[in-house]
């Protein structure tokens, strides 16, 4: 058996910010303990006002060797992006 | 004696003394970790101090800076606690002298946060946060030990034999808290004390871990009388003011 600790991934969510964002791993273990050791060790200098933790054996991730066919097709398509439009003038913030 | 001086800076040294011990850990934590986790409280401790230790310096109206008090005092003149003194020795002695400390410190300021002394009270309140979550995690690594492996256990039965003793003189009053309480400004420490047993009690059941019996019990710093342990400590601490005297960087 591993003497080391579970890994967990820590999403932040800043005063500004929306969505919690993911800023870093940590070992604990279990869930109470990450969260400590998360503020502990990610919000020394007022980063966050919300953290989460999730065990990094439940992050599923996409198949390296199978980016080009998942991240390719998306390149020629321009499109896709909002770009085609004029803008008034007088618009602001756009 | 001023009796306001003397409370000060007994408050302060045990934030002080505490702070240094844990400082030592800056770099030797077991993971990671814990080792910001414990840096942070002796940041905290170390701020606390600071605060007190300001406030101490112009109750006195000398010529003594906070810094003075803190580095440039002999071992006698220092009042904290037997127990913030003891050396860190293992994970478990580290954690335990905290959950005692902790469990005295987050009442106290509860109280000390309605103290006719305005300064004081100020102190009381932003220090309590910070308390609070000390005492969380040191209960929370008392109960993980406690009830944990057959080695963790085995770990933290000594160290609560070790250190229970110095647990009675956390309610140590004289004549200047008697004095202070008169005006309101101090805390009544027998009120704390029923408040210590029953929290440490409560956790003790979840750690599964008991109080020592015997009752012997070691006091003494309140009053400058000190463990062996404290005149290492002040040495390494006040090395630098020592053997270079007003130096900054």
């Amino acid at each position: 058996m591993s003497k080391e600790w579970p890994l967990w991934e820590v999403f932040i969510r800043s005063k500004q910010g929306l969505s919690h964002k993911h800023v870093g791993s940590l070992r604990a273990t279990d869930a109470t303990m990450a969260v400590d050791n998360a503020r502990d060790v990610y919000t020394r200098r007022s980063e966050g006002i919300s953290i989460w933790v999730v065990e990094s054996i439940h992050v599923f991730a996409n198949d390296p060797t199978e980016s080009d066919s998942l991240f390719e097709p998306a390149d020629s398509k321009i499109y896709r992006h909002p770009t085609f439009y004029d803008v008034p003038d007088g618009i602001s913030h756009m | 004696m001023n009796e306001l001086f003397e409370y000060t800076i007994r408050m302060a040294d045990d934030s002080l003394i505490l702070g240094q011990r844990l400082a030592e850990l800056c770099g030797h934590g077991p993971i990671l970790e814990e080792d910001i986790a414990l840096t942070n409280i002796s940041l905290d401790l170390i701020g606390q101090a600071t605060s007190l230790l300001n406030y101490a310096a112009e109750i006195e109206v000398g010529n003594r800076t906070a810094d003075d008090l803190a580095f440039l005092r002999y071992g006698t003149e220092y009042k904290n606690l037997l127990l913030t003194e003891q050396p860190n020795n293992d994970f478990a002695h580290t954690m335990v002298r905290q959950f005692f400390f902790d469990s005295f410190r987050k009442p106290f300021y509860e109280k000390l946060q309605l103290s006719t002394d305005k300064t004081l009270a100020a102190i009381a309140e932003k220090s309590l946060k910070e308390t609070k979550y000390h005492l969380k995690h040191s209960s929370e690594w008392v109960i993980r030990l406690g009830d944990g492996t057959e080695e963790s256990r085995e770990r933290m039965v000594v160290a609560v034999e070790a250190l229970y003793k110095y647990t009675a003189e956390l309610f140590f009053m004289d004549d200047v808290d008697q004095k202070l309480l008169e005006q309101g400004i101090a805390v009544d420490l027998n009120e704390i004390q029923k408040e210590w047993n029953r929290y440490v009690n409560e956790i003790f059941s979840e750690a599964t871990l008991e109080i020592p019996e015997n009752g012997w019990v070691q006091s003494g710093g309140r009053l400058g009388k000190h463990t062996e342990h404290l005149g290492y400590l002040l040495a390494d601490m006040q090395y630098m003011q020592r053997a270079y005297p007003g130096m900054t960087w």
